[in-house]
């Protein structure tokens, strides 16, 4: 695993997310109102819909664009709706989130 | 032959591995403990109730001078250990003496940390440590005022000891609710309510500045906000910090605290540490449940046994308070975790357990912590409880689980609760005229006129008389799957129980989710702003993006931008800065709106700030063409050019939009004014309308040509302009107050009742009333957003990191 330091935690705020741009698309960074941290492709399976601007419940987000839901944890859609996106591991270590960036750098693609 | 041992401190953590030693190999060392203050052991946990007044100091001591007498320990009281020579094995006490060891142990705790505030070494400002500071804070009774710097543990059983003594305590706390390293939000909305109950003021997120003293002795805190809190006395308890400054100096290995291994020995391997001064595979400890295990192991490494310290899980009680509190295991960080939630409104109960796989990993519990011990005890074995899980909330007496009652919120209303706002009918009275024989709505509402002008109560009403007669009440559109209210009665719970935060809302009325959802969130903060525009902090976590970032999203995620034009009137400067903006940023797309004004389309994310910026710097502002809030006010031009404008449309138009903008709505609000009945403007058509006419100004609401074509019906007439702005003002403050979200102005109409909207806007005080209410909410929202996120959150719309740059380098 390659952990890369991305910042404090209250760079995103509660029940919010911010994107890391990488050589592979955008991956959305979550933050729960339970202070957990996800990391997801920033792409809704549906029509591409950037989930860091969907509104963050639970251990959930909903897709800004036409309301899907996806779990933070698989990745899954919720419901009724099919699909998914990926998810990559993301912890918070001593108040900095870390991601792991070992299918994120264009090196280690495979 | 006898070894000699020397102890640096003598607190519960050394206490407690002296013990141990003694039990087993009573005749191993020669002991000699040092401690800084002068007197031996005691249990400092204990030194809440002892400020409380329910303990004495004496009750506390658990190791005294007979002890160590009886057991031959040499104390050295009231002096510390002031160097360590780790190549002769001998340590120098402050008087000077050297004394030889062949084994050390450091027990020297924490230090309280004090915040460098400006004035933090005055006289009368003191941390919660120790017996003297408990004897300060004794000191206070009533007529004293104490302020506490820090909401967690050890601050607030400082404030609930001293507001049990009579003394005016206020406790500020940087974060937005309290102990928010044990306790979740809703669980710390519920502390703060019973601490603020119990007398104490809690002020949460408020910063200090500066303590503020005269004569060398404090006076006050002050906030950076600008309030000033006077006090006599300022505890701060924000923190510890392990105290390694001795064993820094002896060269010992120390990162936050001193380096242990399972053994509890140091980098040198005579030197041991216990209690809250290590640091044990990157953890620190603060409560006293590891340090007791710590000291067994210490005991047995000094006899030479073998044994192992093993971090556990470690759980939270609040004592003192007389608040049921309770957090266990771990509920911040990590992946993969499910929440499992019980709300009871009525008895101020909250609990959540955390799930992960199949195992709780983490509690919380407020209001009724019987079952503490149990779900601990769940955290701790790893038990399965895959078996358990749909009744597993209920606690181990209630496997098989009664259902929660749909009833509670509405039972859980005191008499005095008004339920009827419109007629001021309070619980009392109708309870009264149900138990007097009005079983059903319609007799209710003969007899005492509640529900019977807007209607918004009248599920309340219903739910009323079920609860006191025990009949079916029929189901109405819950908000969400996350509670089974309407929005109507939320709105009316909102108002009669004065909620005011979102947290307060989940709790009171019992939400079934921890955080609620995309449907309610945006709904509850609607409310919450609309209720309590002082009061409540507008949560831009809990809306729609487009009003998160002011700015429409486009369906490839770009964003489009939409700048003001007051009444539909711009500038060949405004039009040229608008023009540049569209070169400077690339915008693809540039067209004029339906709502006469100019709509750059397609703007990147990141370049939002900086497009707003540059705007701003031209005059122009948000149009909010995103908001459930005003939108605009289109106008035709009237007087000024028309040869049949009968009023100023356009003047009207642009004062309207200038009193209105910023306003949030249950849904987007447009107005138009049109010069004569010619209606160029279209303003039959929109939320509110105004047809200027010879004599005045005809004003109509409930129009739409949306999804629904609908012709505003007329309201009321007036003769002047300014009473044509009081009266927008006034209707567009009753909607805010009572619809629906998500209710344009002729649906809420439709619901109320176009006679009730009269009523209230012609009776002169209620307008006025309504008015000054607006104005208020106004003084805080009028004012332009993208100014504000361009000069204070733009960093937030940058990413968070850029790897792709990372991976170039
Ligand atoms: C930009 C604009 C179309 C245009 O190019 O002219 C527009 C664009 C959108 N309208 Fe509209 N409406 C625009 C004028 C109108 C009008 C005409 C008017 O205001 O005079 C109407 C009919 C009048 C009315 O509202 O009664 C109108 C009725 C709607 C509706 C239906 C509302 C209803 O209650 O039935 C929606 C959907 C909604 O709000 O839920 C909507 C929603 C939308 C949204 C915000 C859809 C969305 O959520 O993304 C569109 C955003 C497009 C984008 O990507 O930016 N738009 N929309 C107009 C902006 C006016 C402005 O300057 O602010
Ligand atoms: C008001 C209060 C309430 C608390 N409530 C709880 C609770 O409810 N539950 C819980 O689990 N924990 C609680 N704690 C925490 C608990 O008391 C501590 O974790 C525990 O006392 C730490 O024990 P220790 O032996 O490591 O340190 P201490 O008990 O602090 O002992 C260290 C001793 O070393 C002495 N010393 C330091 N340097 C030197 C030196 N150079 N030479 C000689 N002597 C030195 C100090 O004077 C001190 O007496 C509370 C603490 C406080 C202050
Ligand atoms: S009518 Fe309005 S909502 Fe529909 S596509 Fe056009 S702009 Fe979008
Ligand atoms: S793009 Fe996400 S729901 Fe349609």
């Amino acid at each position: 695993m390659t952990w890369i330091d991305l910042g404090p935690l209250d760079a995103i705020p509660l029940r919010g997310a911010r994107k890391v741009k990488t050589d592979m698309g955008c991956v959305a960074i979550f933050r729960t109102g339970a202070d957990t941290v996800h990391a997801l492709d920033n792409r809704c399976p549906h029509a591409g819909g950037p989930l860091a601007e969907g509104i963050v419940h639970g251990q959930s987000v909903t897709c800004p664009l036409h309301n899907w839901v996806f779990d933070l944890n698989t990745g899954q859609a919720q419901g009724a709706d099919d699909g998914a996106v990926a998810t990559y591991p993301c912890r918070v270590a001593d108040g900095r989130i870390l991601l792991d960036a070992s299918r994120l750098t264009r090196g280690n693609a495979a | 032959m006898k070894r000699n041992l020397i102890v640096i401190g003598a607190g519960m953590a050394t206490g407690r591995a002296l013990e141990h030693l003694l039990d087993q190999d009573p005749d191993a060392y020669d002991i000699t403990l040092f401690n800084a203050e002068p007197r031996g052991n005691y249990n400092r946990i204990m030194l809440s109730p002892v400020l409380a007044g329910d303990q004495t100091y004496d009750d506390i001591v658990t190791h005294d001078a007979d002890w160590y007498d009886s057991h031959g320990i040499t104390c050295r009281f009231g002096e510390k250990v002031a160097q360590i020579d780790r190549s002769a094995k001998t340590v120098t006490a402050e008087n000077g003496d050297v004394l030889a060891y062949d084994k050390l142990v450091f027990g020297t705790g924490s230090n309280p940390f004090m915040i460098p505030l400006p004035g933090h070494d005055l006289e009368g400002v003191i941390a919660y440590r120790d017996l003297e500071d408990t004897e300060r804070m004794m000191g206070m009774g009533p007529g004293n005022r104490v302020v506490v710097i820090g909401g967690g543990l050890l601050g607030l059983e400082a404030a609930a000891g001293m507001a049990a003594r009579g003394v005016d305590v206020t406790v500020v706390h940087i974060m937005p609710h309290l102990m928010e390293r044990q306790l979740d939000e809703a669980a710390g909305y519920l502390l703060r309510k019973a601490l603020i109950e119990k007398g104490i003021t809690v002020r949460c997120s408020a910063n200090s500045k500066e303590i503020l003293g005269q004569d060398g002795h404090v006076r006050a805190l002050l906030l950076d906000d600008g309030t000033e809190l006077p006090c006599d006395l300022l505890v701060m308890a924000v923190g510890i910090r392990p105290n390694v400054a001795l064993a820094n100096e002896a060269g010992l290995a120390v990162g936050r605290g001193i380096h242990v291994d399972d053994q509890m020995i140091t980098s040198d391997a005579d030197i041991l540490a216990v209690g809250e001064c290590v640091e044990h595979d990157g953890a620190l400890f603060g409560l006293v449940a590891p340090l007791y295990d710590q000291a067994r192991v210490v005991a047995a490494t000094l006899l030479g046994q073998d044994a192992t310290f093993v971090q556990k899980d470690l759980s939270t009680k609040l004592k003192v308070t007389g608040c049921d509190l309770f957090s266990a295991g771990d509920f911040a960080d990590g992946e993969g975790r499910e929440d499992i939630v019980f709300r009871d409104p009525g008895r101020g109960v909250y609990r959540r357990l955390v799930i992960e796989g199949d195992r709780v990993i983490g509690a919380v519990m407020y209001g009724d912590t019987a079952d503490a011990n149990w779900f601990f005890g769940l955290i701790r074995d790893r038990t399965e409880i895959s078996e358990m899980r749909d009744t597993l909330i209920f606690g181990p007496a209630y496997q098989g689980g009664t259902p929660v009652d749909p009833l509670a919120a509405v039972a859980a209303l005191p008499l005095e609760a008004e339920i009827c706002g419109c007629n001021g009918v309070c619980k009392g009275t109708i309870v009264a005229a149900i138990e007097g024989g009005a079983t059903d709505l319609g007799a209710v509402r003969a007899k005492t006129k509640a529900s019977a002008s807007c209607g918004t109560c009248t599920g309340l009403v219903e739910q009323l008389v079920a609860a006191t007669t025990g009949a079916e009440v029929e189901t109405k559109q819950a908000i969400c799957g996350c509670s089974d209210l309407s929005h109507e009665e939320i709105r009316r719970l909102i108002k009669s129980q004065a909620l005011k935060s979102m947290p307060a809302v989940w709790q009171e009325l019992g939400w079934r989710t921890h955080d609620g959802c995309h449907v309610c969130r945006p709904a509850l903060n609607f409310y919450l702003l609309a209720d309590w525009p002082l009061d409540y902090a507008d949560d831009p976590q809990s809306r729609f993006i487009n009003e998160r970032k002011h700015a429409n999203i486009q369906k490839d995620g770009t964003f489009s931008v939409v700048p003001r034009m007051w009444g539909g009137i711009t500038t060949p400067d405004e039009l040229r800065a608008i023009a540049d903006a569209a070169d400077k940023y690339a915008v693809p797309t540039v067209k004029v709106t339906g709502g006469q004004r100019i709509d750059l389309l397609g703007v990147k994310g990141e370049d939002l700030p900086a497009i707003w910026a540059d705007l701003n710097r031209a005059g122009l502002v948000s149009g909010h063409a995103y908001s459930k809030g005003l939108r605009t006010v289109k106008t035709c031009v009237g007087t000024d050019h028309c040869r049949f404008g009968t009023q100023d449309s356009t003047g009207l138009g642009v004062k309207l939009e200038k009193t209105l903008w910023g306003s949030w709505t249950p849904h987007k609000l447009k107005l138009a004014v049109s010069g004569c009945p010619r209606n160029c403007a279209e303003a039959t058509c929109k939320d509110i309308g105004i047809v200027c006419v010879d004599s005045g100004y005809q004003i109509g609401i409930g129009g739409a040509a949306g999804m629904d074509v609908k012709e505003t019906e007329r309201l009321i007439d007036v003769g002047s302009e300014g009473e044509a702005i009081e009266v927008v003002m006034a209707i567009t403050q009753l909607y805010r107050e009572n619809a629906k979200y998500l209710d344009r102005i002729y649906k809420w109409v439709g619901k109320v009742g176009l006679d009730w909207v009269r009523e209230r806007i012609a009776d002169p005080t209620t307008r006025a009333d309504l008015v000054a209410r607006f104005e208020l909410s106004q003084s805080i929202y009028r004012k332009d957003p993208w100014a504000e996120h361009a000069a204070k959150r733009a960093a937030t719309y940058q990413p968070v990191a850029d790897l792709t740059l990372a991976a170039a380098e």
